[in-house]
């Protein structure tokens, strides 16, 4: 019985559940190579784009996929990330003081953990009040707070305000100079695949099955003792502050920040590219956002009414594969069949 | 002895409906209370102003001596008082043992821990496997609680409570959708429970009610019309007039 009910780990179990994603990685780290033999260095800003928004659709499907919410405020959040250090980088460069307070900085060892954590005090904050609300509700105070963030920072007219930012310091991490465009992309890479590991385990803690149960019945969980508010504001700022991280690379990347990275149609981009990939699975949204962002370059030199074909790919893929791109794979659990994870995964 | 859980004129009121009406009650220390009356009569209304989901309008709950009607529900919770529900409460996607052992982990304290994998942790899975076991339900452990038979599922929700290690089970309509032979399983279930919790249970079925009560209580329309032993409960006039007539 005892082995029956504690199952150990077993890595062959593993990978059959989860190969695909090792495989993207492994693809995504040859990008570069294959760019130089094919002369095409495009292919690098691409899938540097790609990484990004991988990164922000797997955080969000944190929230959205194993907390059941649907947040409308990710591109805000991103935005706050990216302008944290392009703002840093702003001060810097112009040797002036942040609010007369604070020097600014080119070192992105300090900017990005700031962008972290001004991302995560952001989501906290909102989170505090969104939060109280479910369902529609919810998806409309995120809404309205990334159109908040949106207008906060257009009005910024010191940091370009509408016409957006542009980095002008030579950004480092440290001692490294990280900004050359190919080590750039690895570092990114590196920082979805720490991604990717970090909320596979956090899915299966305690604190992420606390989460998937109040998505699936909340009244059962106050109802066995558990006080569900302060979880899913810990899990909404866990992921808004990887969200910012993704926004601080994204700021670091392009050395350009606009509020149109801001806006209310980028965050339902995002929960599109967790729904295409597929929210059961913690690398799901990575599938999905790869095939956003290909679509996106790549439809339009076909036709210029590109969003026609691009529509009609998301409801194919929404119809037919419930469980989005790794559906394809044949990965989703049947239901019947008994499993030693405890649940869908 | 004093009671586990008092109630002292409890009023709740729904805009026209009083839907409880200066309603007081005992459950004293190991007793299986039941709490019968017609539909509509206010026992989940109860049952959820015990548990702290609704607020009463006035009117006091004390359990084991401390007052707590102010409390929020997951604080009753973890103060030792266990809810189950007249509609099935459980959750689908997770397995019979995850399900359980979430009820393990509640129990436990805080789930601010981010990084072991709970799924494989002996010290949920242990208790959780030994309550399952209690109700019976241990060689379906491993079964997705939405594949689960509507009885398993009623059980599940029993093996969640235990799992709680509660001091008070309020079990409201048990059997509630149950045929004759998966409603005799769980009457024998809680016959078993009986002699370890102190059970507040409301149900329609008479038999269970008579085989499992130390003590009855009768619900109309909001006010307590009677409260005593199964067998005066039976031959009471009013309550027959009010209730049980209708039935038989």
């Amino acid at each position: 019985m005892a082995d029956q009910s504690n199952p150990s780990f077993s890595l062959s179990a593993w990978l059959r559940g989860n190969w695909p994603i090792l495989l993207v990685l492994a693809a995504l780290a040859l990008v570069p190579t294959f760019a130089a033999a094919t002369d095409n260095p495009f292919l690098i800003r691409l899938f540097t784009r790609a990484v990004i928004f991988s990164i922000v659709a797997v955080a969000l499907n944190f929230v959205l996929g194993y907390g059941g919410l649907v947040s409308l405020m990710h591109s805000g959040l991103f935005g706050v990330g990216a302008y944290t250090v392009a703002i840093l980088a702003f001060h810097d460069y112009e040797a002036t003081k942040f609010l007369g307070l604070f020097a600014g900085t080119d070192n992105l060892a300090i900017s990005m953990p700031l962008a972290f954590l001004c991302a995560m005090g952001v989501a906290a904050l909102t989170g505090i009040i969104s939060l109280r609300t479910s369902g529609t509700y919810f998806i409309m105070i995120t809404l309205a707070f990334n159109q908040m963030l949106y207008y906060f920072f257009v009005a910024l007219q010191q940091y370009g305000g509408e016409d957006g930012l542009q980095v002008l310091a030579n950004l480092h991490f440290a001692d490294f100079n990280i900004t050359k465009r190919t080590t750039f992309y690895y570092v990114a890479v590196g920082v979805l695949t720490a991604t990717i590991f970090v909320f596979a385990r956090l899915v299966q803690s305690r604190f992420g099955i606390i989460l998937r149960a109040t998505s699936q019945n909340e009244r059962r969980v106050v109802a066995l003792g558990i006080p569900p508010l302060r979880y899913k504001l810990m899990a909404f700022a866990i992921s808004g502050a990887v969200t910012g991280l993704a926004g601080a690379l994204w700021a670091s990347g392009q050395a350009f920040v606009s509020p149109s990275d801001l806006s209310w149609v980028r965050a339902g981009d995002y929960v599109v590219m967790a729904v295409l990939g597929g929210m059961g699975r913690v690398w799901g949204p990575v599938l999905g956002a790869i095939l956003f962002v290909l679509l996106e370059a790549y439809l339009p030199s076909w036709t210029q009414f590109w969003q026609l074909p691009f529509g009609i790919v998301v409801v194919l893929i929404v119809v037919y594969l419930r469980g989005g791109l790794v559906d394809v794979l044949g990965l989703t659990r049947s239901k019947s069949a008994s499993n030693t994870e405890g649940g869908h995964a | 002895m004093t009671p586990i859980l008092s109630v002292n004129n409890l009023y709740k009121r729904f805009s026209g409906l009083v839907a409880t009406n200066d309603l007081s009650l005992n459950v004293m220390p190991g007793e299986t209370h039941a709490l019968i009356g017609p539909n509509g009569a206010g026992k989940t209304t109860l049952i959820a102003q015990l548990q702290g989901e609704l607020a009463p309008d006035s009117g006091t709950i004390s359990f084991k001596g401390r007052d707590i009607t102010q409390e929020p529900p997951h604080r009753r919770s973890q103060l030792g008082m266990a809810r189950s529900f007249q509609i099935t409460s459980i959750f689908p996607q997770f397995t019979a043992l995850a399900n359980v052992s979430l009820a393990v982990q509640a129990q436990q304290g805080h789930g601010f821990k981010f990084w072991r994998d709970a799924w494989r942790d002996p010290a949920l899975n242990g208790p959780a496997m030994e309550a399952l076991a209690t109700i019976g339900l241990d060689h379906r452990a491993q079964i997705v609680a939405e594949d689960l038979s509507h009885g398993e599922r009623r059980q599940l929700e029993l093996a969640m409570a235990l799992a709680m290690k509660p001091s008070l089970l309020l079990l409201d309509e048990p059997m509630a959708g149950m045929g004759r032979q998966d409603g005799q399983r769980m009457t024998r279930i809680l016959s078993g429970l009986k002699k370890d919790y102190a059970i507040l249970i409301v149900e329609h079925d008479m038999d269970a009610v008579f085989a499992l009560a130390d003590r009855v209580s009768v619900l109309v329309a909001g006010s307590m019309i009677a409260t005593g032993e199964p067998q005066s409960i039976r031959t009471d006039a009013a309550v027959k007039a009010a209730y049980l007539g209708h039935r038989s």
